[in-house]
C-alpha cells in the first residue's frame, strides 16, 4: 500500500495543483505541501523498512494485461528506497526552490513537477518490466515540457537533442522488454535469467543514454544547460540514477552472462567517460558546463563501480549515486542562484562574488569541497568504496580513478575560484545580494543530507543489499567472481542459480 | 413462389438502426422547417449510431457461437459484432463534433443521413459472410463516404477530396470485385466459409484473386503503396468526416481483411502474412518520413494514419489469435484518438476560418488547457506513449509479431515510432512552445468559441484514450470474445 501511495500521492497533487485557480504563489506553496506529505509518507516507509530482509517490502500486486502476464506490481527493497529518497528530497528541493523564484505559469508547471516524481517513483518501485517501461517513459512527458517551455533561449534544439538520444535508446528497450518478457517473464521477481547479449544491449543502451556513459552523451551539455536550473538539479540529481538503477535492476541481475562477458567494454566505456567528462569539466567555459560534465564523469565513476561488480564497489555505488544526486543538484541550484544575480553563466565574465557575500560562499566551498572528495565526505566514503571494488576487479582500471579524483580537485577548485575570488567580473553587480533565506533553506537543507551522510555514510552503503547484512563475505577464501554475484543476489529476483553458486563457493 | 431464407433480425440490428436514421434524416431534410432541421437531422443521426451500438452489445451478448445467418450472408457472431461497435462508438463521437460544422450552404439534412449511412455500411461490410455481401457493404459505405467528402462543393477542395476518392475508391472496389470473381472462378463459391479447401492451395486464379482483394483492403485501409488518395481527402473532406474515416473505416477494412484471410485462405498464410509484412514496413516508411515534413495538421495527421495502419498490419502478418486480439484492442484507443484530434482540429479550423497548420496552433494549448491536454494525450497515444491505450495497443502488437516470429518487424516497428516522436511532439512543440505572434492581438480576441458537443466528443475520447490503458481487463475480455471466433 505504501508503495502505491508514494505513486499516487503526487498524482493527486499533480491533478490538483492543475486544477487550483489561484495565485501563483497558492499553487506553488500547495505543490509544496504535497511534497512534503510524500517525503513524510518516505520517512515513515524508511522507519518500517526491515533492512535485514533480502525481500520486496511494502509489495503490491494486481493483474493489469493478464494476456500477456503482465501485472501491477510494485515494491521497495535495499537500495530502491534509498533512490526513492533521494528523489523526494530532490524533488521538494527542485520544487521550494521554483516557487521561490516564481515560474509563470505555475499551474502547469507544478502539476508537471509532481508528475515527474511520480513518474521517478515508479521506476524505482517497479517489479514487472512493462510497468518500469511505463514510468520510464512517462517521465519525459513532463521534462520535454518542462525543458521546452521554462527552459533557456536554446530549449528548442536541447529538447530535440535530448528526446531524439533518450527515446532512440528507449524504444530499442521497448522492443527488447517485449521479446525479454514474452521468453522469460515480464515480473522482475520471477523472471529467469538469460544470456542473450542483444536482449542485454537493447537495455544496455537504453541506460548508457541516460545516465549517460561515454559516447552516447551527446544530449547532455544542452540539456543541463537550458534547463531551468531545478529541472537541471533533478535531471543530473535524480533522472541520470535511474539509469544506472536500470543496470542494477535488469541489466545485471538478469544477464548474468552478457554482463561478464562485456565487463571490460562497460568499464573501458566508463573510465574513459571518467577521465574524458573530467578534463571537458576542466574546459567548460560556463558554471553549468563544469557541473554537467562533471556529472558526466561522476557517473561513469558509478558506471565503473557497477560494472565491476563486487560487494564493495556495488554498496559504494549506490552511496555514490545518493550523494551525487545531492551534490550536482545543490549545484545546479547554486547555478541558478547566481545567474539570477549575474544573468550570465559564463565563468569569464563572473569572479570575486565572495566579497560581501560569505553564505554564498560558504555554499559553494563546502558543496565544492564535498563534490571533490574530501576525506571525511560521504562523496569521499562513496568514490573509495567504489575504488577498493575496482582494484578488486583489477587494479588497472582503478588509475583511471585516481587520474580523474586528481582532475575532479583540479576543475572543482576552478570553478570555485572563477566564481568567488579573481577580479570582479563585469556581470556581477555591487548590489547583488547574498544568498537569501528561501535559497539558503533550500540549498542548506541538501547540505544538510550531505553532512548527515558525511557522518553516517554506512546508513546506505551498509543498508542497500540486504544480504551482504546477513552474511557478510569479506574474508578470504571467495573469489571476486562469486564475490560479485553475491552482491546481485541481494536484489530480490536473481534467481536461484546465483544461490547455488554462493553456496558451492561458501 | 420463391423460398425467402429466415430472416435474424437482431444480426441486421446495428445495420437497420443505421438505414432508418439514414432515412429519418433525409426526409427531416425535406419535410422539417430550415431552422429545426439541423438539430431534427442530427438528431437522427445520433439516435441511429447510439442504437447501432445498443444492438451490437446485444448481438456481441446473444452470440457465443459463430454461424452464418439470413442465406448465410452474414455472420452473426461477436467479432463482427464488436467491429460494429466500434464503428457506432466511432459515429457517435462524430456525430457530436459535426453538429457544429459550419457549411455554407444549408446542406445539413443530407450531412447527417450520410453519416449515418455510411456506418450502417460498415458494419454490413464487417459482418459479411460472402462476397457479394461484402462486395455490397464496401460499396454502400464508400458511395455514403464519396458524397461527404464532396458535400461542401462551394470549397474546391471538397470537390477534389470527393472526385479523388471517388475515382481512386473506384478503382480499387473494382479490383477487389475483380478478384472476388477470379477466386469464385477458381472455387465455384462465393461463401467465404467454403472458400477454404475448395481448391487446391496454389491454384493460379485463386491466388491472384487473394492479391486482388488483399490490394483492394489495402487501398480502403490506406496502406502504402495504396494510400496516395489519403492526404489528399482527408485534407479535403469535412474534419469531422476524415476524423471518421481514419477511425473507422480503416478499422473495418483490417478487420474484414483479417476474417476473410483467415477464413479464406487458410491455406495460403504463408503468402498473405508475408504480403501483410511487406505493407506494413512501407505504410510505416512512407507515413512515417512524409509526415514528418507536414506543415498541415490534417494532412500530417493523415501520414500518421498511413503510419498506424502500417503498425495495424503487424497483427494481420502474425496471423494468429493473439494478434486478433491485439488488432482489437488497438483499433478502441486508436478510434477514439482519431476522433479526437480531429474534432480538435476542426474547433481550431472553426475559429480561425482557415486550415490548421502547426504554424497557427501556437499557443493553442495555453489558450485552451484542456483542449491542449487533449490534444496532448491524443498525439501521446498515437506514438505509443504510456498512460495511454496507444502504448498498450503497441505492446500487444508487438507482442503478438514476435510470437509469429517477425521480430525484425519489432525492429521496424521502434524505429518508426522514434521517428513518428518527430511529427507527434511537433504538434506539443507548437501548441506550448511556439512563441504566439502577436501576443496582444491574441490576448484581446473573444473568449475562446465554446462548442459543448464537441468538448463532449473530446472528452470521451479522452476518457476511452486513456481508460483504456487502466482497464485493460475488460477490453480484453472482448477482444478476447471476439477473436476466439475467427479460425486462427
Amino acid at each position: 500500500m505504501l508503495t502505491t501511495a508514494l505513486i499516487c500521492l503526487p498524482l493527486l497533487g499533480a491533478l490538483s495543483v492543475f486544477l487550483l485557480p489561484a495565485p501563483r504563489m497558492w499553487v506553488g506553496s500547495l505543490a509544496l505541501f504535497f511534497s512534503l506529505a510524500e517525503l513524510a509518507l518516505w520517512i515513515s516507509g524508511l522507519t518500517r523498512f526491515d533492512f535485514g530482509s533480502p525481500k520486496i517490502q511494502f509489495e503490491q500486486q494486481h493483474s493489469w494485461i493478464s494476456d500477456l502476464g503482465i501485472s501491477y506490481h510494485v515494491g521497495l527493497f535495499g537500495f530502491s528506497l534509498w533512490l526513492v529518497g533521494l528523489t523526494v528530497v530532490v524533488m521538494t528541493a527542485a520544487i521550494a526552490y521554483g516557487l521561490w523564484s516564481g515560474r509563470e505559469r505555475a499551474n502547469a508547471y507544478y502539476a508537471l513537477m509532481l508528475f515527474l516524481l511520480a513518474a521517478i517513483v515508479g521506476v524505482f518501485t517497479a517489479q514487472d518490466l512493462i510497468l518500469f517501461y511505463v514510468a520510464y517513459e512517462a517521465m519525459m512527458i513532463p521534462l520535454y515540457v518542462l525543458i521546452g517551455v521554462w527552459g533557456g533561449a536554446g530549449r528548442l534544439r536541447a529538447t530535440f537533442k535530448f528526446v531524439a538520444y533518450t527515446m532512440a535508446g528507449s524504444l530499442l528497450m521497448f522492443a527488447t522488454i517485449v521479446v525479454y518478457g514474452l521468453s522469460h517473464g515480464f515480473d522482475l521477481a520471477t523472471a529467469q535469467q538469460s544470456g542473450s547479449v542483444w536482449l542485454f544491449l537493447g537495455f544496455a543502451a537504453a541506460f548508457a543514454v541516460k545516465a549517460p556513459l561515454f559516447p552516447l552523451h551527446g544530449w547532455l551539455a544542452d540539456a543541463y544547460r537550458e534547463s531551468p536550473p531545478e529541472v537541471a538539479a533533478l535531471l543530473s540529481g535524480v533522472i541520470s540514477k535511474v539509469a544506472v538503477f536500470g543496470f542494477l535492476r535488469i541489466a545485471l541481475t538478469q544477464f548474468p552472462g552478457p554482463t561478464h562477458d562485456l565487463r571490460s567494454l562497460m568499464l573501458a566505456l566508463s573510465a574513459v567517460g571518467l577521465v574524458y567528462g573530467s578534463l571537458l569539466a576542466f574546459r567548460a567555459p560556463d558554471i553549468r558546463g563544469v557541473v554537467a560534465y562533471s556529472s558526466l564523469a561522476q557517473m561513469s565513476l558509478i558506471g565503473l563501480g557497477v560494472f565491476a561488480q563486487n560487494e564493495l564497489s556495488l554498496s559504494g555505488s549506490v552511496l555514490q549515486m545518493v550523494n551525487h544526486g545531492l551534490v550536482s543538484a545543490a549545484l545546479f541550484l547554486l547555478a541558478g542562484v547566481i545567474e539570477l544575480r549575474s544573468s550570465s553563466g559564463a565563468l569569464s565574465r563572473l569572479g570575486g562574488m565572495a566579497r560581501g557575500r560569505p553564505i554564498l560562499a560558504s555554499l559553494i566551498i563546502s558543496i565544492g569541497v564535498i563534490s571533490l572528495a574530501v576525506p571525511g565526505s560521504n562523496a569521499f566514503a562513496g568514490e573509495f568504496l567504489i575504488l577498493a571494488g575496482v582494484f578488486q576487479q583489477g587494479w588497472g582500471w582503478a588509475i583511471p580513478g585516481l587520474v580523474a579524483m586528481v582532475l575532479a580537485a583540479m576543475y572543482m577548485l576552478r570553478l570555485v575560484s572563477a566564481l568567488l575570488h579573481r577580479e570582479v567580473g563585469e556581470a556581477v553587480s555591487k548590489k547583488a545580494p547574498d544568498v537569501l533565506l528561501p535559497e539558503l533553506c533550500v540549498i542548506g537543507a541538501l547540505l544538510g543530507c550531505m553532512l548527515a551522510l558525511s557522518v553516517w555514510p554506512a546508513a546506505i552503503s551498509k543498508h542497500s543489499f540486504a544480504c551482504l547484512e546477513q552474511a557478510p563475505l569479506t574474508s578470504a577464501g571467495i573469489s571476486s567472481q562469486s564475490k560479485a554475484q553475491v552482491g546481485l543476489a541481494c536484489v530480490p529476483g536473481t534467481g536461484s542459480t546465483t544461490a547455488t553458486t554462493t553456496g558451492t563457493a561458501k | 413462389m420463391i423460398r425467402t431464407p429466415a430472416i435474424d433480425w437482431l444480426t441486421l440490428a446495428p445495420s437497420l438502426a443505421l438505414l432508418a436514421a439514414t432515412i429519418a434524416s433525409l426526409m427531416s431534410a425535406v419535410l422539417v422547417p430550415e431552422r429545426r432541421r439541423k438539430n431534427v437531422s442530427w438528431f437522427f443521426c445520433l439516435a441511429g449510431y447510439a442504437g447501432a451500438f445498443a444492438a451490437a452489445a446485444i448481438l456481441f451478448d446473444r452470440s457465443p457461437h459463430s454461424r452464418g445467418v439470413i442465406a448465410n450472408a452474414l455472420f452473426r457472431d461477436r467479432y463482427g459484432a464488436l467491429a460494429a461497435m466500434i464503428v457506432a462508438g466511432v459515429g457517435l463521437l462524430t456525430t457530436l463534433v459535426y453538429y457544429g460544422e459550419r457549411s455554407t450552404v444549408d446542406r445539413v439534412g443530407e450531412r447527417f443521413a450520410l453519416l449515418a449511412s455510411a456506418g450502417g455500411g460498415m458494419i454490413l461490410f464487417a459482418q459479411s459472410a460472402n462476397l457479394l455481401t461484402l462486395f455490397l457493404g464496401l460499396e454502400w459505405l464508400s458511395i455514403s463516404l464519396y458524397v461527404l467528402c464532396a458535400l461542401e462543393r462551394e470549397r474546391p477542395e471538397a470537390i477534389e477530396a470527393g472526385f479523388k476518392y471517388l475515382i481512386v475508391g473506384g478503382f480499387s472496389s473494382a479490383i477487389l470485385v475483380f478478384g472476388a470473381a477470379f477466386v469464385y472462378g477458381a472455387t465455384g463459391t462465393l461463401n467465404l466459409a467454403q472458400i477454404a479447401g475448395k481448391a487446391p492451395s496454389g491454384d493460379l486464379f485463386l491466388v491472384t484473386g487473394l492479391a486482388m482483394i488483399l490490394v483492394g483492403f489495402a487501398f480502403k485501409a490506406s496502406a502504402a503503396p495504396f494510400h496516395t488518395w489519403t492526404p489528399d481527402v482527408y485534407q479535403g473532406a469535412a474534419t469531422p468526416v476524415s476524423g471518421f474515416m481514419a477511425g473507422a473505416t480503416k478499422a473495418v477494412a483490417l478487420l474484414v481483411a483479417l476474417r476473410v484471410l483467415s477464413l479464406s485462405f487458410s491455406a495460403q498464410e504463408h503468402l498473405w502474412t508475408s504480403a501483410a509484412a511487406v505493407l506494413a514496413v512501407a505504410s510505416l516508411v512512407v507515413g512515417n518520413l512524409a509526415a514528418l515534413v507536414q506543415r498541415d495538421l490534417k494532412r500530417m495527421l493523415a501520414y500518421s494514419s498511413i503510419s498506424h495502419a502500417g503498425f495495424l498490419l503487424f497483427a494481420i502478418a502474425a496471423a494468429s489469435s493473439l494478434g486478433t486480439r491485439a488488432l482489437l484492442y488497438y483499433l478502441i484507443p486508436y478510434g477514439a484518438a482519431s476522433v479526437g484530434v480531429f474534432a480538435l482540429a476542426a474547433l481550431h479550423e472553426r475559429e480561425l476560418g482557415e486550415p490548421a497548420t502547426l504554424d497557427n496552433l501556437a499557443g493553442f494549448g495555453w489558450r485552451r488547457p484542456l483542449s491542449g491536454i487533449a490534444l496532448w494525450i491524443f498525439m501521446l497515444s498515437f506514438a505509443g506513449f504510456p498512460l495511454t491505450g496507444g502504448f498498450v495497443g503497441k505492446v500487444y502488437l508487438f507482442a503478438a509479431a514476435y510470437r509469429s516470429g517477425w521480430t525484425w518487424l519489432l525492429i521496424v516497428g521502434a524505429v518508426a515510432t522514434l521517428v513518428s516522436l518527430g511529427y507527434y511532439l511537433a504538434v506539443v512543440r507548437a501548441i506550448y512552445m511556439r512563441p504566439v505572434p502577436d501576443e496582444e492581438a491574441a490576448a484581446k480576441e473573444e473568449p475562446p468559441l465554446l462548442d459543448r458537443m464537441l468538448s463532449t466528443a473530446v472528452f470521451a475520447a479522452v476518457v476511452v484514450t486513456v481508460g483504456s490503458f487502466f482497464a485493460v481487463q475488460p477490453l480484453i475480455d472482448l477482444a478476447k470474445h471476439a477473436a476466439s471466433q475467427l479460425p486462427l
